[in-house]
């Protein structure tokens, strides 16, 4: 579980936000690491569309921080070809449907680059894109997209839910010599809570589940956006009676079966929640990796609440679309099953 | 997940340039050159050296009168329809709407140009155009307003969705011109794109299509400028967007983006073109967008307002209003009447934008396949039995 600072640091801590938290992690990883260099749409003088790369082509010119021309084959292309020359690049996507473009790119050549040459040209990259629902954006600014990234062997998908990891997450993954696909929960960009810059808590690696909430009488198994909805939904299930146990998954690839396990072992139930489609989205693996390993230990079959298997909707009908706190508390009403069977 | 710092193996110690032999091109004994597939055009790079122009030029004198004054009442209402759009933002009645004031006369001359069996291609600035060629403005606006993706039925009026993935419209445009040439109709598609959006690979590979395959399209860029905050200089090198024309094999054309009559002349000779059989041509009309990208946007971050100030002076409205009236073709009664059918348009627009749009939450699964899935049947049961629990125990949705 994540070690919270204790002591003057975290005194000292003040409300941040997580794009506020992502900034800082940018910005230490390139003081720190001269081959750290920022790349994309708008990343320079405007400091990003959401400022997450605010004031980092000021400090460190524009040769680190560069704003590309408007084509994300060619962005992340030409990251390719920084990171075989000993770069660490970190690509900004603008939003999660503009990084289709850069799919060939992505998927032919960032995640097997390792692979195809035996060892011998790693992909030292991390693709930042904002994902998700829920800001009221029109269409293709909304897109759940993490199934398709973690169907493609060679990639790491991480997605951060609080504050803390967004920063520790994203240090970690521009550390990693593997590329990194990195999911900003657009929603929970301004979501504060307190955070010391200058002695940041730290985060269980990448790689590693934790424990939001610790319960006993059944598992929500979640991530990025949908955290927020767990812990809501764990509160309201108190009055039923219901002791809810939440893990924030952070990375689904690579995925914690471990932390996973060990929690629905105990629990004898689970959901597994998140707002992409359901149908072929990430619950699906979830569930069935659990079921192979806690098979004896459920009371009742792992349910999944998703997102309907539509395209994204308009904004002023997303809220139909997301699956809220009453979806949850639904689900976990139906894990009643040998009562009802 | 390994982290480590083990280096990448020194990349530039490895490249080695391959040994270069002797130039044979000059060695006059050595093998002949092959039969060498290179085509050695000789037209002319580009007919402009200059953003091509109307107003104020010999070129005006030959102009139509009626349809400049077709054209400026256009544009007075196509301003109106802008900050009526913006104003909606600022009322919560639209969830952004990207201004394209400074750019009527593109937006304009694109509608006007097309006879009503060609199609219109625009982008998500270009809600403008959509309009001018005769969609409703509350249907052409429902993307924005997020109620529905489309609010318009692209075959009635001949308008293809807005496109808010960048460029990646052009490839649609070229086929459905491909295929109406295939069929035998003289159906012309007129492509919208911005100058950030030449950069991205769709537009490349639609301009070889359109040129290899003598596709009747025409693609317009808007050149305003700038994509959200890059500058043009950071998004091409090309000595201009319509040179690009050039390395496809096509006519590219210059013209004066605020200039109505300009845009208007040469998008009607492209037009013409593509309908006889002449194939594409690619049109960059110079323009400006003096509005932040969108309502959402801090333009102050990225531009000087000296810069901003100077382009609002050389404004397309004022610029063929001066015309005229240089002319004589419209004095103030005409104006103040041109200028009381916008603002009937801006109330009208106003007044049905403020209804609430009617939304049956059930459309979610309306129309994902022709045939509705087994599972989205169960979703779509779910859903019902969620809002009718709702209906039945009022707030309770709310308290949650
Ligand atoms: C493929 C893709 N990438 C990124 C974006 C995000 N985006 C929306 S508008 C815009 C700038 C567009 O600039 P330009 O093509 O010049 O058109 P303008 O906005 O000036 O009309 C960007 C980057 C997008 N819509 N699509």
């Amino acid at each position: 579980m994540t070690t919270l600072a204790t002591g003057p640091a975290a005194r000292a801590a003040k409300p941040a936000t997580m794009a506020q938290a992502l900034q800082r992690a940018l910005r230490d990883a390139m003081a720190e690491d001269p081959s750290v260099h920022v790349l994309g749409e708008d990343v320079g003088t405007l400091g990003g569309v959401f400022r997450v790369t605010d004031g980092l082509a000021a400090e460190f010119g524009d040769d680190r921080c560069t704003d590309t021309p408007l084509a994300e084959a060619g962005i992340l292309g030409t990251a390719v070809g920084m990171a075989m020359y000993g770069l660490r690049p970190v690509v900004e996507m603008q939003f999660d449907a503009f990084a289709y473009p850069s799919f060939e790119q992505l998927v032919s050549h960032v995640a097997k680059m390792r692979n195809r040459t035996g060892g011998a040209m790693p992909m030292p990259l991390t693709v930042r894109i904002p994902y998700g629902g829920g800001i009221g954006g029109v269409e293709h600014h909304s897109d759940s997209s993490e199934a398709y990234y973690m169907a493609t062997p060679g990639l790491h998908v991480v997605t951060p839910a609080t504050v803390e990891d967004a920063y520790g997450l994203l240090r970690a993954s521009i550390a990693s010599d593997d590329p990194v696909v990195f999911l900003e929960p657009k929603r929970l960009y301004w979501s504060k809570s307190p955070w010391s810059p200058e002695a940041p808590a730290a985060v269980e690696p990448v790689g590693r589940a934790v424990v939001r909430r610790p319960g006993s009488s059944a598992t929500l198994i979640t991530y990025g956006p949908s955290l927020p909805v767990c812990l809501e939904a764990a509160e309201a299930a108190r009055a039923e009676g219901w002791d809810l146990e939440v893990v924030d998954l952070r990375s689904l690839v690579p995925f914690d079966d471990e932390t996973v396990v060990r929690s629905v072992r105990r629990t004898g139930r689970a959901v597994v929640v998140h707002e992409s489609t359901g149908f072929g989205g990430p619950g699906g693996e979830i569930a069935a990796r659990v079921t192979e390993r806690c098979f004896h230990h459920l009371e009742a079959p792992v349910l999944r609440v998703a997102g309907f298997d539509i395209p994204y909707p308009p904004p002023m009908q997303e809220r139909h679309h997301l699956p809220g706190v009453d979806r949850v508390l639904d689900a976990v009403a139906r894990l009643q099953w040998e009562a009802e069977n | 997940m390994k982290k480590s710092s083990t280096p990448v193996r020194d990349p530039a110690g490895k490249t080695r340039a391959p040994s270069g032999g002797a130039d044979r091109a000059s060695d006059a004994a050595g093998p002949v050159a092959p039969a060498w597939r290179v085509r050695t055009d000789p037209t002319p790079l580009l007919p402009d050296e200059r953003p091509f122009r109307v107003l104020g030029t010999r070129a005006e004198a030959a102009a139509d009168p009626a349809l400049l004054l077709r054209l400026y009442a256009e544009l007075v209402r196509g301003r109106r329809f802008n900050t009526q759009a913006t104003a909606l933002t600022r009322q919560g009645r639209l969830a952004v709407y990207p201004s394209s004031t400074g750019q009527e006369a593109c937006e304009v001359a694109a509608a006007a140009v097309l006879a009503e069996r060609d199609w219109l291609f625009p982008s998500y600035r270009d809600s403008l155009a959509v309009v001018a060629r005769g969609v409703d403005p509350v249907e052409a606006l429902t993307l924005l307003r997020g109620d529905r993706h489309t609010g318009y039925d692209p075959y009635r009026h001949r308008v293809a969705p807005l496109s808010t993935p960048l460029a990646t419209q052009l490839p649609h445009a070229v086929g459905l011109a491909h295929a109406a040439r295939l069929k035998g109709d003289d159906v012309v598609a007129l492509a919208l794109v911005g100058d950030g959006g030449t950069s991205e690979g769709d537009f490349h590979e639609a301009m070889n299509f359109a040129a290899v395959w003598q596709a009747p399209v025409v693609f317009l860029v808007q050149n305003n400028g700038f994509a959200i905050s890059v500058p043009l200089s950071k998004q091409s090198a090309a000595p201009t967007l319509a040179h690009k024309a050039v390395g496809y094999g096509m006519p590219g054309r210059l013209v004066d983006g605020n200039d109505v009559a300009a845009v208007h002349t040469v998008l009607t000779e492209a037009v013409d073109r593509a309908r006889g059989g002449g194939g594409p041509t690619l049109v960059e009309a110079v323009t400006y967008r003096v509005e932040a990208h969108t309502n959402a946007d801090d333009a102050t971050r990225y531009r000087d307002d000296d810069e901003v100030a100077a382009w609002r002076a050389y404004d397309p409205v004022r610029l063929l209003e001066g015309a005229l009236r240089g002319r004589g073709l419209l004095d103030d009664d005409e104006v103040a009447r041109v200028a009381r059918d916008a603002e009937e348009m801006a109330a009208r627009l106003r007044e049905r934008m403020n209804a609430e749009p009617v939304l049956d939450p059930m459309d979610l699964f309306g129309q994902v396949y022709a045939e509705r899935t087994s599972q989205l049947e169960e979703q779509a049961a779910r859903l019902r039995a969620e809002l009718d629990a709702a209906a039945g125990a009022p707030g309770q949705e709310e308290a949650r």
